[in-house]
């Protein structure tokens, strides 16, 4: 498919303007631009083909089943975007004052009170604009509140467990504290004995995911708790698993300090393809009076910012944070009301579903029950048919299914981890377990469908060494290389993953 | 509420083949201790009308741009959002996907990054761009944890006419990135380049705002000439709508170009989702934050697009990675490049000279002293209104009119302040209706 530059023809436009009777000031000769951005020149015919013809080369959870690990694809109801686009949200302006903005500032309040008590804890900011900001503003909160105690000079260390999404120890670096690995025991629990060796006074916190990245609730998570608040460390949950546990176990009861909420996964704001996202952090009160500003408070019947909070780290992000993201996730939150319970209790009774239909077939590393997913491993059909977890990741898509994420978390090998989600019906499940089943007796008798798998997508398996060696990474018009030339059959980087 | 698809027959059958007899069954990992038996504390749950009716009540609590003549810019602007730009954000591929990191399924939003790659590259006369930041302002401190890298120092110098809220963003992420922050006093609403020399020196990066946070034109290449003179990065921090009508940060010797795209492409949304764009040159390539897209083949030698340069990325660098950064803002991002599509490179010019011109009439026509009146402006300027700001917002208010943003929210000595923004939407009917209310 030709790229939108490709179609460009001189001299053709889409846009039209209201026209212009005054006369324009001179802009200094220094500051003028003088090249033109080659910006694409088509009809808007052109223009909406192309991006629906891009559209259809693209699979979304309104295409088919998405069972991502880590991700949490579950539907987007349409009714969210109904409401996202009134003008009253669309078209307002973040500066508006407070008396212009009461109905938002409201929305924001009603989030923030809901959030708390699905947390299990005291305060919320809404600000952080992803999961992984959320986890770096705890972090910048972990700080403040160490210096605020006079111990930011010795606390240095963050401990997190080697099932750990990438993003945790990229926080920790990008916060200034240096990570401290702990590792997985034989029942897929953090190992408690060798935690204790490793949590000190110059411990600052835990960052941990429960349930983990294994799909598995932490059975020891009491003591966990009990080890980093007698060190006078705190907790920080990472919220991407919480769509496994809502109203039915909570971080704060937990015994954690803050949490991370994805509005994305959990509450059902659409992916876009990657983003937008939305981060918000709940704390105990203790914490409160570090997080960001403005804080969004309520006197009486009116709401207001509040920015007159000494003890704040800042901010991490433009104005209140993304409020369409929080339009959405109110709206969903609100159809299920204090029922949030049975979405997860849905979620964790179709991931248990799909696993005890293929956990014979392929490798379970830790045989438990699983909560909102469950990681598999294609050790096995390596070993004797050579068919690793990436074969398996492409053969699926001939079924019309995405992946399941793989080759994390990093600890199991040759990774299938594979989270249904809660909206999925029964019908799609067994479609699911079905081609699983299908892959794995193929394995044996067809290696060779499921080595060349995809066999009808746009394009088959690609060429990723190529891609990072020669860094192709804009259009060069006519000085655009033909990448053809050079192809040496594809190669893989076999390290991707979800979340 | 029917999100859920599962009836009570599938529920019972699907018990049985796990072998458990209730749904509690599945949560026996959960420690009783931990587990939360009650209710949660949550307002009844609403039917989908309901869910309308509720939040159409908390919108008309608000006064948008389209109950109210605004003159409120400040970073975030009433430009025209095309048609075309709904028709892409309402295809259910696009707005439904996960970040593609399988590219056979996703060669669609692939391809549509790379342009959008390439749209960011164009207008900033950049060589690479990422896929997107969060929004203006965390795309800046980025652009600092660079060029701590990049330069190995560790003091990061910002113009005081660089939007407050990046200011405030850069000084919150620089404690953990282990950053000193420096800030340049304005001099008649510009940075002089000369005392902007002085604070560049031994400094990693220094970011300036094209046109700057009071509309005024920076001397932008004298700026960026004392940063390389001082061995730091030049970083320029632009609004796209400018950009066919003011030079390219490339073209006069920046090392990254960044922004907050919402002006090309996005609605207001009251501040969200948006994107932030980040460019630069290719020697920094391999220490760009994000998620980048590159062109690559497939077996069959096809053109395909991937997720590459991935070994900067926290999935395999871990404590490593340039950046924590995975969901990125790609959605709002595909919703600039249609817009850039829509207007091509005529329609990005035609729009900032009609910005300019009306932004031009409203100075004569307001008739209120310039707080800078030696500074060329592009669609935003401020003016002295004689009395406090707030009071004079206001009462313009009353009469339906937002005039503006109160800049002593951020400037001392500004009380009387009034920064107008002027899009391509207003007309001179009304600006001469913001000249009345002013004048009232």
């Amino acid at each position: 498919m030709k790229l939108i530059y490709e179609k460009s023809q001189e001299g053709r436009r889409a846009s039209s303007l209201p026209p212009r009777t005054l006369p324009v000031p001179e802009v200094p000769d220094e500051l003028r631009r003088e090249r033109p951005p080659r910006l694409p020149e088509l009809s808007e015919p052109e223009l909406v083909r192309h991006f629906t013809r891009l559209s259809t080369r693209t699979f979304g959870i309104d295409t088919g089943f998405y069972p991502l690990g880590s991700c949490t694809m579950k539907h987007n109801p349409r009714v969210n975007e109904r409401v996202v686009n009134f003008p009253g949200f669309r078209d307002l302006h973040p500066l508006q004052e407070e008396e212009g903005a009461q109905g938002a500032l409201e929305l924001m309040w009603r989030l923030q009170e809901i959030l708390a008590e699905v947390a299990g804890l005291h305060a919320v900011s809404l600000q952080p604009a992803a999961g992984s900001q959320g986890e770096l503003t705890g972090l910048m909160l972990m700080r403040a509140y160490f210096t605020d105690r006079g111990e930011a000079e010795t606390r240095r260390k963050v401990v997190i467990p080697d099932t750990a999404h990438g993003t945790n120890p990229a926080s920790v670096t990008m916060a200034g504290y240096e990570v401290t690995h702990v590792q997985t025991d034989p029942r897929g629990n953090i190992d408690v004995d060798d935690l204790r060796t490793k949590v000190d006074a110059q411990t600052a916190g835990l960052m941990l995911t429960n349930p983990s990245t294994l799909g598995l609730f932490d059975e020891n998570i009491e003591e966990i708790a009990r080890i980093f608040h007698d060190a006078g460390a705190l907790m920080y949950y990472d919220g991407a698993n919480l769509n496994a546990v809502c109203g039915i176990s909570r971080p704060g009861d937990m015994g954690f300090d803050i949490v991370h909420f994805n509005l994305h996964k959990t509450f059902s704001q659409p992916h876009g393809g990657g983003g937008p996202g939305g981060g918000p952090i709940a704390v105990r009160d203790r914490l409160e009076p570090f997080l960001p500003v403005p804080a969004v408070v309520r006197d009486g019947e009116r709401f207001r910012y509040e920015y007159d909070r000494p003890k704040t780290i800042g901010k991490v992000r433009g104005f209140a944070g993304p409020f369409g993201v929080f339009v959405r996730s109110y709206a969903y939150i609100r159809s299920y009301g204090p029922r949030l319970r049975e979405m997860s209790e849905v979620a964790v009774l179709n991931a248990n579903y799909l696993l005890a239909q293929l956990k014979d077939a392929y490798e379970l590393p830790f045989d438990r029950l699983c909560m909102h997913e469950f990681v598999l491993s294609a050790r096995t059909l390596k070993r004797r048919h050579g068919i690793t977890a990436l074969d398996v990741a492409k053969r699926l898509m001939d079924y019309d299914f995405h992946p399941p994420t793989i080759y994390f978390p990093l600890n199991v090998p040759e990774a299938l981890m594979i989270e249904p989600t809660e909206t999925e019906a029964k019908e799609a499940l067994d479609d699911f377990v079905e081609a699983m089943l299908e892959i794995v007796r193929d394995a044996s008798e067809r290696p060779e469908l499921l080595k060349d798998a995809p066999h009808d997508r746009p394009v088959g398996r690609v060429d990723e060494v190529k891609a990072a060696k020669r860094a192709v990474v804009r259009y060069l018009f006519e000085d655009h290389p033909d990448l053809s030339a050079d192809s040496d059959g594809a190669r893989q980087l076999e390290a991707q993953k979800g979340a | 509420m029917s999100f859920l698809s599962l009836t009570e027959r599938d529920r019972e059958e699907m018990l049985a083949t796990i072998g458990v007899s209730s749904i509690d069954e599945l949560f026996r990992d959960i420690p009783p201790g931990v587990r939360f038996d009650g209710e949660l504390e949550l307002e009844p749950a609403l039917s989908e009308s309901e869910i309308v009716a509720h939040l159409e009540q908390l919108a008309a609590r608000n006064v948008d741009t389209g109950r109210e003549l605004s003159f409120l810019g400040a970073g975030i602007y009433d430009h025209y959002v095309p048609a075309v730009v709904d028709a892409v954000l309402q295809r259910g591929e696009l707005l439904t996907g996960y970040t593609p990191y399988q590219p056979e399924m996703s060669q669609g939003v692939l391809q549509a990054i790379f342009e959008y790659q390439t749209a960011i590259c164009e207008l900033t006369g950049m060589d690479v761009s990422n896929a997107s930041g969060y929004d203006g302002t965390t795309v800046a401190a980025d652009a600092c944890y660079v060029a701590k890298h990049v330069t190995g120092r560790s003091r990061v110098v910002l113009a005081e006419t660089l939007n407050p809220q990046v200011r405030q963003v850069v000084k919150t992420y620089a404690p953990g990135f282990g950053l000193e922050v420096v800030e340049v006093p304005h001099r008649d609403g510009i940075t002089d380049p000369d005392e902007l020399a002085e604070a560049a020196r031994d400094a990693a990066c220094v970011l300036f705002q094209q046109p700057n946070f009071f509309g005024c034109l920076e001397p932008a290449p004298d700026l960026a000439a004392a940063a390389n003179d001082a061995g730091a990065l030049p970083v320029a921090h632009v609004d796209p709508v400018s950009l066919g009508v003011l030079e390219a940060p490339g073209s006069y010797g920046c090392a990254i170009a960044i922004g907050e795209g919402q002006a090309a492409g996005n609605y207001q949304s009251y501040g969200g989702p948006h994107y932030g764009f980040m460019a630069a040159r290719s020697d920094y390539v391999r220490r760009m934050p994000g998620r980048i897209v590159g062109e690559t083949t497939d077996v069959e030698g096809r053109r395909a697009y991937v997720l590459t340069l991935q070994t900067r990325e926290q999935h395999i660098r871990r404590e490593k990675a340039t950046s924590n950064i995975t969901t990125n803002q790609t959605l709002l991002a595909l919703a600039g490049l249609a817009h850039l599509a829509w207007l091509g490179p005529q329609g990005l010019r035609e729009q900032g000279e009609t910005c300019m011109a009306l932004a031009a009439y409203a100075k004569e026509r307001l008739g209120l002293p310039l707080v800078f009146p030696e500074q060329a402006t592009f669609k935003e300027f401020a003016i002295r209104v004689g009395r406090p700001a707030d009071e004079a917002i206001r009462a313009a208010r009353t009469e339906g009119v937002h005039p503006g943003y109160a800049l002593r929210r951020d400037y001392a000595g500004m009380e009387d302040a009034l920064l107008v923004c002027v899009t391509e939407k207003r007309t001179e009917a009304d600006v001469d209706r913001l000249a009345e209310v002013l004048a009232a």
